[in-house]
């Protein structure tokens, strides 16, 4: 049996995990990363990356189809056709890149990798089942950063033609007829993407409404788009198993239907991974099913540090990567803290959705005098030019210094401007800096200042 | 429409500049005729600047504590008619050099400008929108809110273990930014002591102009020139307060109420008669001492906006009466900044007096270029040995400087002594030698 000693052991090489393992080397620490598949997790093998590339397979095949039937911007081809297969396979390189790159990056700066799956003996000692041994490593601090998983429906168990996000990546060709359980954010954008792929979709939410976690303001533009790609959703309506030939489902009026599905996709969330990897060998304080942290993702055992997923919501890489930062530089000596001001959450819907900082409705609840406006796209000529006229630039700010506490948008591409509006939420931005900065011109940006100038009551354009 | 320029009028005689205490109207204000439109300070007086026509403000040539030659062109008013310019001529620079010369001469209205501007052009200079378009401050920070700064600023101060909570935020909304961070670096930061108490590290930046700056120049020129020799003796003023309070109970109604003042005051002229040479301006760069017949008390005043000394012009042909009804009005005056330049100024001798205030001795600073000062101190009862037995009497200190260069520790000493021997023998001073 192998043993090792390391300053800093990281369980689990997603986002959160390999982030924190890259800076730790970076400041000199010892360290060693466990992961028991290619580094990345979910976010680079069957998350984030992945379903973008399919998103953006299924936009182009939209765009050739909207040729294919006489366009009014001038372009004529033949009805195009996809081969999906080819699809996964270039996803698969995209992907294999950047594991591969994680995996530079682990090596350069001087981060042992064990590839296997690590179990807790204790606090401060793993177990790892490689491929032919069984190797234990004692470390002084330990980042646990295992992630999260698709939840299952115990009346819909993953498997055959039930699948996850994870297989829904994998098909070989669209499938016929694809019934989606839950509205959510990834449901949608897989939904979405299989319906320009030419899929009938049939969605169902148990609740009212679709994206439940957005305003009805913001969900309009998605909603519309869903009815023009002739996707059928049930809201209200509870899934409740497997028929014959699709789903069988209790509409919101209380009758029994079938949806015809040769797949039925569960996408109803994700849960913290906290099982298989001996969390119960430990006496960690949990708030929920997930591990309870305090402002420096510090566990209730000492040394034990946990970042991402497994930390709760919001489940994003990009707050994993930030926690997996800040507790490789609390690791080596460093005062640090999370003061961050704002996590953008972006989907990547059909149009976009980006919500940064506080909704109107939030920012009220959380007792702020509050003024509110946004700017449509309509009134924009830059997206007018990409027939991305849908959706708006929506600023909350406080009423009495004009702090901006929250900035939303919906439209073609908007997930880039999240850039922007992280920056000013950080920056502690009031709307005269929003409003004093120029944007440049034509671009979607200027709706974001656009929106700005008229919270103060003076919009230029509309 | 024409312009017209309102000059630094001639203040006082021998004055050849002012400094600019006061604006009363903005630029754009419309004014009328003899509206007061600023405030210049000469050597001790305020004078206010009246506005000759009806118009309005365009220019205002020179800022609060700016020292302007007199002459120079202050203010210029948009008017009916054709006003005292002609157009485009630009107005003389007013900045005084600070010496006696005559305000420089209006240059010759360039050429370009008679043809450019046939019509008075009126440049607005900036005004201030753009304050009102800034970001409103908000109100302080709530319980709990978190400070708002920028992740350069959050992360410098967490590496410099500063907890942000502490640091005053000076940009819009309270945002702190790095400025913030080094000057709450350069104070120390905020050292919290105990019972919740908070240093306060703000630093007011307040000019030093009009009377503060005459004060310091004053008491500057005093500390650096005159060598002083400070002397303190006590004196029994029981027998005075008797005759004080007789006097006040039984005056005529149209008299003023006495103080200890005219008392010390007629006290002085007599110790003054017997050494004239107390009584004196010292012209040290001519070396040269001035002895005065008349004795021109000056009397120190606290007021609003700073000391003042007004004086009692010769107190040798005042009696007790009029020394007081002088002393009133005199600083009723200075306290209503009403005094004139020649009520504050020409004194040979000079009355302080802390002795409401308590304080049992001072070492007061010599009005220079005068070489001598009386200060007054609490009156108290004290118990004095009279050779058998311990009595209560009314006791106060005189404490007093000269100016050593030209007075004699000894002549002091008398000097004080004679003053002492009057007070406590108050006859004697309304009695003719």
């Amino acid at each position: 049996m192998t043993k090792h000693t390391c300053k800093l052991l990281v369980i689990g090489a997603g986002p959160g995990g390999y982030v924190a393992a890259i800076r730790a080397g970076q400041l000199g620490v010892d360290t060693i990363i466990v992961e028991a598949k290619a580094p990345g997790g979910t976010c680079l093998n069957v998350g984030c990356i992945p379903s973008k590339a399919f998103i953006h397979v299924a936009d182009e095949f939209e765009k050739a189809n909207h040729f294919a039937n006489s366009s009014p911007i001038g372009i004529e081809v033949k009805k195009p056709e996809i081969d999906l297969k080819k699809t996964v396979a270039w996803k698969d390189g995209i992907v294999k890149r950047l594991t591969g790159g994680v995996g530079m990056l682990l090596k350069k700066n001087k981060v042992k990798s064990i590839e296997g799956w690590a179990r807790f003996l204790d606090g401060k000692t793993v177990e790892v089942e490689t491929a032919n041994a069984t190797e234990t490593i004692h470390a002084e601090n330990v980042i646990i950063a295992t992630g999260s998983k698709s939840v299952e429906l115990p009346f819909l168990p993953f498997g055959g033609d039930v699948i996850s996000s994870t297989e829904a990546l994998e098909l070989e060709t669209p499938p016929k007829n694809l019934a989606v359980v839950g509205a959510g954010y990834i449901g949608l954008e897989l939904g979405i993407a299989y319906a320009k792929m030419g899929s009938k979709v049939t969605v169902v939410e148990a609740l009212d409404r679709i994206l439940p976690l957005y305003d009805k303001e913001m969900t309009r533009p998605v909603a519309k788009k869903l009815k023009s790609l002739g996707v059928a959703t049930y809201l209200g309506a509870k899934a409740k198993g497997k028929a014959a030939k699709g789903l069988e489902i209790e509409t919101s009026d209380g009758k029994t239907e079938t949806i015809e599905a040769d797949k039925i996709l569960v996408t109803v969330g994700r849960k913290p991974l906290t099982e298989g990897w001996g969390l119960e060998e430990l006496s960690l304080d949990m708030n929920g099913n997930h591990i309870a942290i305090d402002d420096q993702c510090r566990t209730s055992m000492r040394g034990v540090y946990a970042i991402g997923d497994v930390t709760g919501e919001p489940m994003l890489a990009h707050r994993a990567m930030a926690q997996g930062e800040m507790v490789a530089e609390i690791i080596a000596g460093k005062n640090r803290t999370w003061d961050k001001a704002a996590i953008a959450a972006i989907c990547f819907t059909d149009p976009e959705i980006v919500s940064a900082g506080l909704s109107p409705d939030e920012a009220k609840d959380a007792g702020h005098d509050i003024i509110t406006q946004s700017f449509p796209f309509s009134a924009n000529g830059r997206a007018m030019t990409m027939e991305a006229e849908d959706g708006f630039v929506r600023i909350v700010a406080r009423k009495d210094n004009h702090l901006v506490l929250g900035i939303q948008a919906v439209g073609g591409g908007v997930a880039e401007l999240s850039a922007a509006f992280g920056l000013a939420l950080e920056m502690g931005a009031t709307l005269e800096d929003i409003a004093g900065t120029i944007h440049a011109h034509p671009t979607q940006g200027e709706a974001f200042q656009e929106a700005a100038l008229r919270t103060l009551g003076h919009a230029l354009h509309i | 429409m024409g312009e017209h320029i309102i000059k630094l009028p001639d203040v006082g005689e021998g004055v050849a500049e002012a400094e600019l205490v006061e604006w009363l109207v903005d630029e754009g204000a419309n004014v009328r005729e003899d509206d007061v439109l600023a405030a210049v300070m000469t050597d001790k007086a305020t004078v206010e600047i009246p506005s000759p026509v009806e118009g309005k403000v365009i220019w205002r040539g020179a800022s609060i504590g700016e020292i302007i030659a007199v002459g120079s062109p202050i203010i210029r008013l948009e008017v009916d008619g054709p006003g005292n310019v002609k157009p485009g001529e630009e107005p003389a620079p007013v900045k005084s050099n600070g010496a006696a010369e005559p305000a420089p001469a209006q240059p010759e209205p360039p050429k370009e400008a008679k043809k450019a501007a046939p019509k008075p052009k009126i440049e607005k200079p900036a005004t201030t929108v753009a304050a009102a378009s800034a970001a409103p401050q908000g109100a302080m920070r709530k319980e709990g809110e978190a400070p708002l700064a920028s992740p350069a600023v959050r992360k410098r101060a967490l590496d410099n273990g500063v907890d942000l909570r502490r640091v005053l935020g000076s940009g819009p909304a309270g945002r702190i930014t790095h400025e913030d961070l080094d000057a709450y670096f350069e104070t120390g930061g905020g050292i919290r002591g105990g019972g919740g108490l908070v240093a306060n590290t703000s630093v007011t930046e307040t000019p030093v102009i009009g009377l503060r700056r005459k004060i310091a120049e004053k008491m500057e020129a005093a500390n650096a020139r005159i060598v002083p020799i400070t002397y303190v003796d006590e004196v029994d003023v029981t027998a005075l307060e008797d005759l004080r309070k007789e006097l006040n109970a039984t005056r005529k109604e149209d008299r003023p109420k006495l103080t200890i003042l005219p008392f010390l005051m007629r006290a002085m002229v007599k110790a003054i008669a017997e050494q004239p040479h107390i009584n004196a301006i010292f012209d040290d760069e001519a070396g040269v001492v001035h002895n005065y017949g008349g004795c021109h008390i000056g009397v120190a005043a606290q007021t609003p906006n700073g000391l003042m000394v007004p004086v009692v012009r010769h107190a040798e042909a005042r009696d007790i009466w009029d020394c007081a009804a002088e002393v009133a009005r005199l600083s009723e005056a200075a306290k209503g900044g009403t005094a004139s330049r020649e009520e504050l100024s020409g004194s040979t001798i000079t009355i302080t007096s802390l002795g409401a205030m308590g304080g049992i001795v001072t070492t007061p600073v010599i009005n220079h270029p005068e070489v001598a000062i009386v200060g007054v101190n609490k009156m108290q009862v004290l118990p004095k040995w009279d050779g058998s037995e311990f009595r209560p009497r009314k006791i106060m200190n005189l404490s007093s400087s000269f100016d050593h260069r030209v007075i004699d520790g000894w002549d002091a000493a008398v000097f004080v002594q004679r003053i002492k021997a009057l007070l406590e023998t108050p006859a004697m001073i309304f009695i003719q030698d």
